[in-house]
């Protein structure tokens, strides 16, 4: 399958290691990646903090950047569901009938959907040796519903320990914006989604957002926490002694 | 709902308590109030314990196998009830007339406030007792009537307990535990003599003997509602402690003060919002008790009953087609129940129109989002989304966040010194516009960012980013973005 | 212009072409009691018990026959001495008792005595078996509102063809144009630190005795 991969700004310059296991995913399964170079930001970051014009300039550019693909793939659960929930609204805030008529044809899936729904694999053969647990994001707990997908893809991670997350469903404070306007409330959300996070003894705790896992990994770095943060997909990528 | 969690306090009713809402020194910014609400420990441990105990509630009863029926049918309940509102309030107007009750309008609050201070004198009464009312803090009902020399009684308990402490109504709502509402009650009842020990039955016979008195010699009655039926100009009230059946049986004055978005078309609907409701406040099937009266029944209950419609900003909030979702609020709060956001910083910081997520969409609409304590609530979430998962009508909460998001920067866009926010952000879609300026600017900040990291982490950005790093560090950028590895891949 | 022309004047304003077109409600939800439910609770009665319970409130089934003895049994472990009740609840009701003094709601029972009462005994005029409510229209053998809110106690007789399953039913059979009261158990504070204290203003003892043949 022809694979259009999506990598969110931020991901780009502050997490390029995701984009790259995505890539090496992706191939090993099988698949052509190609990586459209008109992509730049989808816009969520504006639109969420109510810079909506502009949120509608930059929506216009990300569904030209991938007219015709066949599936685009992003590795962040809040840049798929800026796409795929906020892109209508956005269109319709700006009065735009052509961009929500691009933005219908966009198939966008975040990474584990694409994995567990269209590709219908759930082992990608990955190898893994920690213990590991795993934040669901909101956006995709809630926003896309992704339900137990990553979960189901991390069980079958050979060595991998899987442990459950205390009180997993509570947000960790990031939001975008929030964490900088609201930082004191932002602060004492992560400071208990830390707090959980180390309760289960993982050296690694990885989610679907490198936004989120910025946050827990900046807190628990300040923390001296002693676990590491990683995408998912750094985690299905890594492969090892067969 | 009396059973709703501890809501902004109602004033006290000392004298210039609050006179015209909005007026004196501004509000501070949501942020600003949080951070005096994160550093009270006995507040958030109270919030913790009380979010916890939900959770509880919430887990031990199971929804209903048709809830999602339910959740929709109300929905598209409320939804009609707004579009149809004129309509729906006309209708109201004259079956509450015909069944003997009399119905006030009231376009703001002043007006609110007025009515209700001539009809409590026109009773000619020096007291009333009053329960629960979000819409009497909202209009800043008790200072009014303090003014013209009318003693409240708050008969809610946690009311009460606030007006015992005179706890200044636009400040921090201070969490009080048994042993510190134990003291104030030995203090401030003298009739618990010697104190009640602290355990609740105690307290609560204390505030049962305290207010018992009261209701048996009260000539007039304040209370909110839940539900105004159109059709047949039935008044609906839910509450757990009693106190709000006492205001509408024993009083020969009833005065019930309500929003206008508060009515539903039909007594049917309320097959529908008596299970939504109750189920949604407090996870109980029924609320303990449910009161309903349609104007005045010869020899059962007060003689006169007056109706004060409110408007205060609601049809501005129904003429935002996004916004006025916020309307088919019912009051449950259970989107303050599964907050993280209110769970840390309580009611205060929002105001005191309403707490918590409905509150940061409701506030903004009714009061305007000129100043920045308004402005700022609709900031005050992650958009985690958990509020729209609960709310009984289905509100998304989250959309209309990220719409009065909108239309705060809309209303600061055209100041003549633009804000430095909105410099940056656009500034950044400009650059993103282009693949090859956004290149340029991800090379240019990642030399900069790689400059002020140690070991691999940035403990101190500049700026407005500054905020970030005051408790969290940022991963230094690698030197090779993701583009630049693909580029150099397929070379 | 009056206040309220102009609010209904800013309704219409603020609808302006979404005005009047109320969407269809969808009405999916279970009316009556699901399979389910009926066959947890075997019947109607036992379910309508077991909710009641579950509300905090005693209950009791009893035969037709049986039911003066339990009123009598029932006001006997409260140690009442002094009741109110609604002036035609039914005489056989209270044929059993022994050393306590009813007085009926007529004339009408000023306030001071009826706070004064050890308890209340009335009917209902429809009883809800999933949510364990009884509902009081001020109909015959309910009274006055006032009543069943000062005494400390209520006894509450229901008979088992006025329970039905659901809200909806209940809501059916209702008419608002009476003054209601929906009961489900008593008087509780929440919030505020305050877990299980029962009895704030209303009665703080409620008990059902239900009726069946």
């Amino acid at each position: 399958m022809r694979v259009a991969l999506f990598v969110a700004c931020f991901d780009d310059a502050l997490f390029p290691a995701t984009g790259r296991a995505v890539t090496a995913l992706l191939e090993r399964l099988g698949h052509d990646v190609s990586y459209p170079p008109g992509q730049t930001c989808c816009g969520q970051m504006h639109w969420t903090t109510g810079y909506h014009r502009e949120a509608a300039g930059l929506a216009r550019a990300f569904t030209a950047a991938f007219e015709g693909a066949e599936a685009i793939v992003a590795p962040s659960a809040s840049c798929a569901a800026a796409v795929r929930d906020a892109y209508p609204r956005i269109a319709r805030a700006a009065r735009d009938a052509a961009l929500a008529r691009a933005a219908e044809e966009l198939a966008v899936y975040e990474l584990t959907e694409f994995l567990v729904d269209v590709l219908g694999v759930t082992d990608v053969g990955a190898y893994f040796p920690h213990r590991v647990t795993y934040h669901p994001s909101c956006q995709s707990a809630r926003t896309l519903g992704v339900a137990d997908r990553p979960l189901r893809l991390l069980r079958a991670v050979k060595g991998l320990d899987l442990v459950e997350l205390p009180a997993a469903q509570e947000c960790c404070g990031f939001g975008g914006a929030f964490a900088m306007k609201n930082a004191d409330v932002s602060v004492a959300m992560v400071a208990d989604k830390v707090r959980h996070v180390r309760d289960t003894g993982a050296d690694v705790v990885c989610a679907v957002d490198n936004g989120c896992l910025a946050h827990i990994g900046g807190a628990l770095s300040r923390l001296r926490g002693g676990v590491r943060v990683m995408h998912l997909a750094e985690i299905l990528a890594g492969t090892g002694p067969a | 709902m009396t059973g709703a969690p501890p809501g902004p306090r109602t004033p006290a009713g000392a004298p210039g308590a609050r006179g015209e809402p909005g007026a004196g020194a501004a509000p501070p910014k949501f942020a600003v109030a949080a951070r005096a609400a994160l550093a009270d420990t006995g507040l958030r441990r109270g919030l913790r314990a009380g979010a916890a105990a939900v959770r509880e509630r919430r887990s031990a009863a199971p929804e209903p196998a048709d809830w999602e029926d339910l959740r929709e049918a109300g929905r598209a309940i409320r939804d009609g009830a707004l579009l149809g509102l004129d309509a729906h309030l006309e209708e109201l107007e004259r079956a509450v007339t015909e069944a003997g009750g009399r119905v006030h309008w009231a376009a703001g609050a002043a007006e609110a406030r007025r009515i209700v201070t001539g009809l409590v004198r026109a009773a000619g009464a020096a007291e009333v007792v009053k329960s629960t009312s979000a819409v009497a803090r909202e209009i800043g009902l008790n200072g009014a009537l303090a003014r013209a020399g009318v003693a409240v009684r708050e008969t809610g308990f946690a009311e009460l307990v606030a007006q015992l402490a005179e706890d200044d109504p636009e400040g921090p709502a201070p969490y009080r535990d048994r042993a510190r509402i134990r003291e104030l009650f030995a203090r401030r009842l003298p009739g618990a003599a010697g104190g009640p020990p602290g355990d609740p039955a105690a307290l609560a016979e204390a505030a049962r003997l305290h207010l018992r008195e009261r209701f048996l010699g009260a000539r007039v009655a304040v209370t909110g509602a839940n539900f105004l039926v159109a059709e047949t100009g039935t008044v609906v009230l839910l509450e757990s402690e009693g106190n709000a059946r006492m205001c509408l049986t024993l009083p020969d004055t009833l005065i019930c003060v309500a929003g206008i978005e508060k009515v539903v078309p039909a007594w049917a609907d309320m097959e529908v919002l008596l299970q939504l409701l109750p189920r949604s406040a407090s996870g109980a099937p029924m609320t303990p008790y449910v009161s309903s009266w349609t104007g005045v029944t010869a020899g059962d209950g007060p003689r006169e009953f007056h109706l004060v419609l409110l408007d205060n900003g609601r049809t501005k909030a129904l003429a935002d087609e996004v916004g006025r979702a916020a309307l088919r609020c019912i009051g449950c709060s259970a989107c303050l129940d599964v907050c993280p956001v209110y769970e840390r910083t309580g009611p205060a910081p929002y105001g005191p129109v309403r707490a918590g997520p409905i509150g940061a969409i409701l506030t903004p609409q009714l009061r305007g989002v000129e100043r920045a304590a308004e402005a700022s609530l609709p900031f005050a979430s992650t958009l985690c989304g958990a509020c729209a998962d609960v709310c009984p009508v289905k509100i998304d909460i989250p959309e209309v966040l990220v719409h009065l998001r909108g239309r705060v920067v809309e209303s600061r866009r055209h100041r003549p010194v633009p804000t430095p926010e909105l410099v940056l952000m656009r500034g950044l879609a400009w650059t993103m516009a282009d693949p090859r300026r956004y290149e340029a600017a991800v090379r240019r900040g990642t030399r900069w960012a790689r400059l002020m990291s140690r070991g691999g982490r940035i403990r101190r950005l500049p700026g407005l980013l500054g905020k970030w790093t005051e408790a969290r560090d940022l991963p230094a950028p690698p030197p090779e973005t993701f583009r630049a590895w693909w580029s150099r891949r397929h070379r | 212009m009056s206040s309220r022309d102009e609010m209904l004047r800013r309704v219409r304003e603020a609808l302006g072409g979404a005005r009047g077109a109320p969407p269809e409600v969808p009405r999916r939800y279970e009316r009556r009691l699901s399979a389910e439910d009926a066959a947890a609770g075997a019947d109607v009665p036992a379910l309508f018990g077991e909710r009641v319970a579950e509300n905090r409130a005693a209950v009791r089934h009893v035969g037709a026959d049986e039911l003066a003895t339990a009123v009598a049994a029932a006001l006997w472990g409260r140690e009442a001495k002094q009741i109110v009740v609604p002036a035609d609840l039914p005489f056989g009701w209270l044929a059993e008792l022994d050393g306590v003094r009813a007085m009926a709601d007529r004339p009408a029972i000023d306030v001071d005595a009826l706070a004064a009462a050890d308890g209340v005994v009335t009917g209902c005029a429809v009883a809800i078996a999933e949510t364990g409510t009884v509902v009081l229209d001020g109909g015959p053998t309910q009274g006055r509102r006032v009543l069943t809110l000062l005494p400390a106690y209520h006894l509450c007789v229901v008979q088992a063809e006025q329970i039905v399953g659901t809200v909806p039913e209940a809501v059916g059979r209702l008419d608002p144009a009476r003054p209601l009261t929906w009961i489900s158990g008593p008087s509780a504070a929440y919030g505020a630190d305050m877990p299980g204290a029962e009895g704030m203003h209303g009665p703080r003892h409620l008990e059902v005795l239900v009726v069946e043949d």
